[in-house]
């Protein structure tokens, strides 16, 4: 690939971003190339936009630094950056029309007012709006003021434009023609255009290298096909396209089992009898007949999708999906093989798989068969138990001894919701916490970047005394 | 139908309180005193035309003044936290629950012989009054309708997309270009309703000017407030010419508005 010579254009170094206490962006670090098509993708809340807003020069990092050119610019105010934004409202102004916002940017370089009048028709008519120079903002259509707002920042001359969801507020259909526009208007101009969005597809469509974020960390960086064939984990095979994501273990080199099932693989190096997440794609999944599959299940149900059915086959408890372009009778119990090149296998998300906390009793009745500890500045009462007030305990709570309150107290108040990945039976939701992170399982569908209170289920927990003579009675 | 029905109460007050008072106000201004036509009445308003003139120019510099004063307040105000800002509101406000007369009395107070102002300038030698002038007039004035210049302006400031102000750095404006640009195009709308709101009361406003002002600065609503009592043609036609100027203020106002707005 001719990329790796073309020269950084923009660096992040170690950035680091934090707004009333809460870590907004995690130590980042990110190169963005000379004419390169950069999209950063991720839910909302992830921090793609104020990593856009820090290039922009409207967020200063609390540690980190900012390289434009080679040279940090972390202090330069926006206005003095080689930089313009296209913004998620446009931010047209309403008191001018089209030409004099098109025109702003050049008026304040006091360029000649013939070149600026030449300047904004030619733009004007590389994003289509030829004649619109007397218009009021207002009265133009969503995809108007798009333009208007990209030739705004196109005009000045930037070496890079910064995209925050410019697509967002417009219709499906317009959506996918400016998609390709602005491709189009990436390509004659050859500038840098870093794009934030939240949609998958967008990004896979349009750009040359994507940037997956979650949390405030990037999770991967890669071209569209790297992203989408090679994910780094469940969070990113999850977020970019369809895919079955299940639990797995990997037996040796080359050999995993899921489903029960040994299924040979072509990926090496987690070790033997590791844990880890599969990603096998609904379109990599072939039906054959139940005795020719390496898999076996019953058909729940098929929904015609124009260029395929997609099926959802129960294999024991859990579900897959399969795209396929003939159907299987639902009902029915059909096969399923994958090729060895099509089972992706991935480290897990989280190190550990049961939830296990290190405490000190700090209060306990024995009379009332209760006790207390501290965890993370709250007071967790475990009712139906009895330790002696100073026991070292080690408590095990398995995922799904864990639970989100819909309202009220739970035994945290505020966890973060950092991703919810659907494993064919459960959800598997990785919580933040202050100090650490958790995993549960649940059947309902979480809205991650949200906070929640936290409930835990002792009764499921198990218990084992570390120090301090207490014994269990 | 139902929303038609809802108007009605209002048609009702509409007319009961502000057609037919405007027509009698007509009426009563080109009639005598027995009801036969004449325009008499206006030739006697004539002879106050010079209180008209005060009355317009103590007016239009209390706006002025007002403008001044309230402008940079306004945008220091949406440049201070949401708690900040509402503390400054109210500090606005709360004179305006007090009494109209008693805040004039409280001028009185504070100009007089003697009184605070005296008192302070007095241990640098000057000595004096500070009541019984146009000033003394204007600074109350001031004082009354303040308020209603820094609201309007506050509240169309406040409603400035931050967007558009980040646009407009963006674009490569510091602090000046960004106020001049953006800021101050988008408040215009905020300062022609406050020189309205200011402007049209303090030029009818009465008694401020009777206690705070000298003999030759009164002004046409207290003109008002005497003669209708002694003739009542004279002082309606007094004031229909009052709401003539009122109206042509507005209009160019408005005029002066749309402009901007297009511009």
């Amino acid at each position: 690939m001719e990329q790796t010579a073309k020269k950084t254009v923009i660096s992040l170094r170690d950035i680091f971003v934090r707004f009333d206490g809460e870590v907004i962006l995690n130590h980042i670090n990110l190169d963005i190339r000379e004419k390169e098509f950069v999209t950063i993708l991720g839910p909302s809340g992830c921090g793609k936009t104020t990593t856009l807003r820090i290039i922009g020069g409207f967020v200063s990092p609390e540690s980190g630094d900012v390289i434009f050119d080679g040279k940090r610019i972390n202090d330069l105010p926006p206005n003095k950056r080689n930089v313009n934004t296209v913004f998620q409202k446009y931010s047209l102004f309403p008191h001018l029309n089209v030409f004099d916002n098109v025109a702003f940017g050049l008026k304040l370089k006091k360029l000649p007012k013939n070149e600026i009048k030449e300047k904004v028709s030619k733009m004007l008519a590389t994003v289509d709006l030829k004649g619109y120079e007397k218009r009021p903002v207002q009265k133009l259509s969503g995809g108007q003021q798009q333009r208007v707002a990209i030739a705004r920042a196109l005009v000045c001359d930037p070496d890079v434009i910064l995209l925050d969801e410019p697509l967002g507020a417009l219709d499906l259909k317009l959506r996918k023609s400016m998609q390709l526009e602005l491709k189009e208007i990436q390509r004659q101009t050859e500038k840098t255009f870093i794009y934030v969005t939240h949609d998958q597809e967008e990004a896979l469509t349009m750009s040359d290298r994507v940037v997956v974020m979650n949390n405030g960390s990037i999770e991967q960086t890669g071209t569209p096909e790297d992203i989408y064939n090679e994910p780094v984990n469940a969070f990113v095979a999850d977020f970019i396209g369809e895919a079955n994501i299940l639990n797995g273990t990997m037996i040796d080199d080359c050999r995993i089992r899921i489903l029960g099932r040994e299924l040979e693989c072509v990926d090496k190096g987690f070790g033997k009898n590791t844990e880890v997440d599969v990603v096998i794609r609904p379109e990599d999944i072939e039906i054959t007949a139940p005795e020719n599959g390496q898999l076996a299940g019953v058909v729940q149900s098929s929904i015609f999708k124009g260029v395929h059915y997609e099926m959802s086959i129960m294999c024991g408890n859990c579900e897959i999906i399969v795209q396929s372009t003939k159907s299987a009778e639902i009902g029915s119990t059909v096969g399923m093989s994958v090729i060895p090149f099509n089972i992706q296998i991935m480290n897990k998300l989280l190190p550990f798989y049961n939830n296990i906390i290190e405490t000190a009793v700090s209060y306990s009745s024995e009379a009332d068969n209760c006790f207390e500890f501290e965890l993370e500045g709250e007071t967790v009462t475990v009712k139906d138990r009895f330790f002696p007030e100073g026991t070292k305990l080690e408590i095990t709570l398995p995922p799904c001894a864990l639970s989100l309150t819909g309202e009220g107290d739970g035994d945290l108040k505020d966890v973060y919701i950092e991703s919810v990945v659907y494993k064919g039976e459960h959800n598997e939701i990785i919580l933040e916490s202050d100090e650490r992170k958790w995993l549960m399982l649940s059947d309902t569908d979480e809205q991650v970047a949200t906070y929640v209170p936290l409930h835990f289920d002792f009764s499921q927990a198990k218990f084992k005394v570390l120090s301090d003579g207490g014994e269990e009675k | 139908m139902k929303s038609r029905k809802l108007t009605i109460p209002y048609i009702i007050w509409m007319l009961v309180f502000t057609m037919i008072p405007i027509v009698m106000i007509g009426v009563t201004a080109f009639t005598d005193k027995n009801g036969a036509f004449t325009l008499s009445n206006f030739n006697n308003a004539l002879f106050y035309t010079n209180v008209f003139t005060k009355s317009l120019f103590i007016a239009f510099i209390s706006t002025l003044i007002c403008l001044v004063a309230a402008y940079p307040l306004a945008y220091m105000m949406t440049r201070m936290k949401k708690s900040t800002q509402n503390t400054v509101i109210m500090l606005i406000m709360i004179p305006m629950w007090m009494n109209f007369l008693l805040r004039i009395y409280a001028w009185i107070i504070l100009l007089q012989q003697n009184g605070p102002i005296d008192t302070a300038l007095s241990l640098l030698g000057i000595h004096g009054t500070y009541i019984g002038n146009t000033g003394a007039v204007i600074a109350g004035m001031v004082y009354e309708y303040l308020p209603f210049m820094v609201l309007p302006i506050y509240t169309v400031m406040s409603k400035i997309d931050n967007g558009l102000i980040e646009a407009a750095r963006d674009l490569g404006s510091n602090s000046t270009a960004v106020f001049r640009k953006v800021v101050f195009p988008l408040s215009v709308p905020g300062i022609i309703s406050g020189i309205t709101m200011v402007f049209v009361p303090s030029a009818s406003t009465f008694l401020v000017s009777q206690y705070l002002g000298g003999t030759d600065d009164i002004m046409i609503g207290d003109v008002i407030d005497k003669v209708f009592w002694t003739d009542q043609n004279t002082g309606s036609a007094i004031s229909l010419i009052l709401m003539v100027f009122i109206f042509i203020f507005l209009v160019i106002m408005n005029l002066f508005g749309d402009e901007e707005a297009i511009a």
